[in-house]
């Protein structure tokens, strides 16, 4: 890891004066599960990491008229013992709990899971998020990319989206809060996940001086909910697909609804096909299946990943099921 | 510099890639008259630490509160957790395998919860109470966790012996009445290569029983 100088301002707007202005000099540290990885690997090589971990405002978990401000350091564990999470957002909690190993849900926090950076192997080895090789050739058609994307890969980016919650946030419509010396804004997550098109975006729609202060979720409103993912190993990995479903009924048919797939494509996968193909109708193992197929219509799998197509099919129709509570 | 490195496996280390000049630094990231100072050395608690926008990255002053007791050290802000324990206390009990939040090997306990040490820096770790192995047997009587382990056979290289015996404590201090199945999730954080999980299992159920029966006695 390289040296670096370390600040651990106590107020939001202190941490922001403490970033930098490009990418690769400073970065933010929150639980450090991530981050401290990149560093080892000299993947990131920051000169100074600002610490979110002393600063309170950051760590609440606030009830609003909006609906529930839950801050960027709560971690993963904080989240999933609080009672009105557990209580309103069933789908977030089954997310949160996927994320299993105790320690990465204690250290971890909400903002650092969204932040994460994506766990492609390219990437990981310092050919960046779109790898190339000398002459220019993408790397992940013409190499190993069996957990590469399925979905809205005919872009450079082929990686995935590595965020357990943000499919299960897209769904529930949560947005976040960005904080940035110039002020504030609020993003849908939906749209805070990028697919980068070139090598200077990243993934998510934040500048090197922005700090995400936290996320807003809406009044779940007795939507049904729920996620579910496919996995290869049951801890210390990421899924290989999850869907997040939220469901509005009108008595037992679907009035809206929205299905969010995870890990298949560079952003959080809102399916309008799925929710057409639900709108109307009863949910049961046919129509679950219907809404299946049309989420995975446009699947464009790469030469190892054909096998995601399945699997993505599978955790949308289960989580359907599981909503509707017929799993 | 201090003489150990962090990154004592070395093998990520590329040349040219390493250090930089501060005052290059400085001025490149453009930030204005007065925002980087540097703290005046010898002090360093929670609030000061506050006061002081940037430290290091040479050496700074990080106080640890392990086991009870305060070290005081004068580290880089690079160095974790894990490796301070390791290279600077001779505290040896965690173990580094990974080094990359995927084994478990170097649990310890860190204000009641279970942590990857190799991936927190040890300056984070400040004004929190840290546990570590060597700390679970302090008049020589064997932990209740550790003796659960001892009885049901729960290693054999016991080299994730450690870490593992941490997050089981971590977790029956929360779950006083586990279910093998919250057991299962409760351990999901920690690997063993000798495949000794059914033994340790068995130690968290009977550890659970065991410090249960004697909070009650
Ligand atoms: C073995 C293993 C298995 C895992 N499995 C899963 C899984 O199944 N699902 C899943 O979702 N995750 C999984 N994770 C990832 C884990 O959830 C993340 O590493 C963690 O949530 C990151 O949070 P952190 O607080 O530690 O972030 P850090 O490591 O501190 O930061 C991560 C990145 O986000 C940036 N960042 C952090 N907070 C902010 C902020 N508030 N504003 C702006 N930028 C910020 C940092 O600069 C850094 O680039 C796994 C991790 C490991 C090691
Ligand atoms: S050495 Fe820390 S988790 Fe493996
Ligand atoms: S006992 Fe050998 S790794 Fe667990």
């Amino acid at each position: 890891m390289q040296a670096f100088e370390y600040s651990k301002p106590t107020t939001t707007k202190e941490a922001l004066g403490m970033l930098g202005a490009q990418w690769g000099e400073t970065d933010i540290l929150a639980g450090g599960t991530d981050l401290l990885s990149l560093m080892k690997d000299y993947v990131h090589t920051p000169k100074r990491v600002v610490s979110l971990s002393g600063i309170k405002e950051l760590k609440l978990i606030k009830s609003a008229a909006d609906g529930l401000h839950i801050g960027a350091m709560v971690t993963i564990e904080e989240l999933l013992e609080n009672a009105q999470v557990r209580k309103e957002y069933a789908s977030l909690v089954q997310a949160a709990r996927g994320i299993s190993s105790p320690q990465i849900r204690a250290m971890g926090t909400v903002g650092g899971d969204l932040c994460q950076r994506p766990r492609c192997w390219y990437f990981r080895k310092g050919f960046g998020l779109l790898p190339r090789d000398s002459r220019g050739r993408d790397l992940v058609p013409n190499g190993e990319n069996r957990y590469h994307a399925i979905l809205g890969n005919s872009g450079p980016a082929k990686f995935v989206s590595a965020s357990s919650l943000a499919p299960a946030l897209v769904a529930l419509g949560a947005k976040v809060t960005i904080a940035s010396a110039s002020g504030n804004r609020t993003v849908d997550v939906e749209k805070f996940f990028m697919a980068p098109t070139d090598a200077s975006t990243r993934e998510v729609d934040l500048k090197p001086n922005e700090i995400l202060t936290g996320i807003v979720v809406p009044v779940a409103g007795g939507a049904k909910q729920a996620t579910y993912e496919v996995r290869q190993k049951e801890a210390l990995d990421w899924p290989l697909a999850t869907a997040s479903v939220a469901l509005k009924m009108s008595g037992s048919t679907v009035q809206s609804a929205k299905v969010v797939l995870g890990h298949v494509a560079p952003t959080p996968w809102n399916s309008a096909e799925a929710a057409q193909a639900l709108a109307g109708k009863a949910i049961n193992e046919s129509t679950a299946k219907v809404a299946a197929d049309a989420a995975l219509a446009r699947a464009t799998p790469l030469s190892q990943n054909a096998y995601k197509v399945q699997l993505a099919k599978v955790a949308v129709k289960r989580a359907l099921l599981a909503a509707a509570g017929k799993a | 510099m201090s003489k150990i490195d962090s990154d004592s496996h070395g093998k990520n280390k590329q040349p040219g890639k390493k250090g930089f000049s501060r005052r290059s630094f400085l001025g490149g990231l453009g930030i204005g008259g007065g925002a980087v100072a540097t703290l005046p050395t010898g002090l360093l608690v929670e609030s000061q630490a506050a006061a002081a926008p940037a430290m290091g990255p040479g050496p700074i002053p990080v106080a640890l509160r392990i086991n009870g007791k305060v070290h005081n050290l004068n580290i880089e802000p690079r160095v974790t957790l894990l490796d301070a324990l390791r290279n600077h206390l001779d505290m040896t009990g965690a173990k580094k395998v990974c080094d990359r939040a995927t084994c478990g090997a170097c649990t310890v306990i860190v204000a009641g919860r279970p942590v990857y040490s190799c991936s927190m820096l040890a300056v984070e770790a400040q004004g929190k109470d840290i546990q570590t192995i060597e700390g679970l047997a302090p008049s020589g009587k064997l932990h209740p966790v550790s003796a659960a382990f001892v009885e049901n056979d729960a290693q054999q290289c016991g080299f994730c012996t450690p870490g593992f015996v941490m997050a089981v404590k971590a977790f029956v201090d929360r779950h006083p009445n586990p279910t093998m199945d919250q057991v299962k999730k409760g351990l999901g954080g920690n690997l063993c290569r000798c495949g000794t999980y059914i033994g340790v299992r068995q130690a968290a159920l009977d550890a659970a029983r065991q410090m249960k029966g004697g909070k009650n006695a």
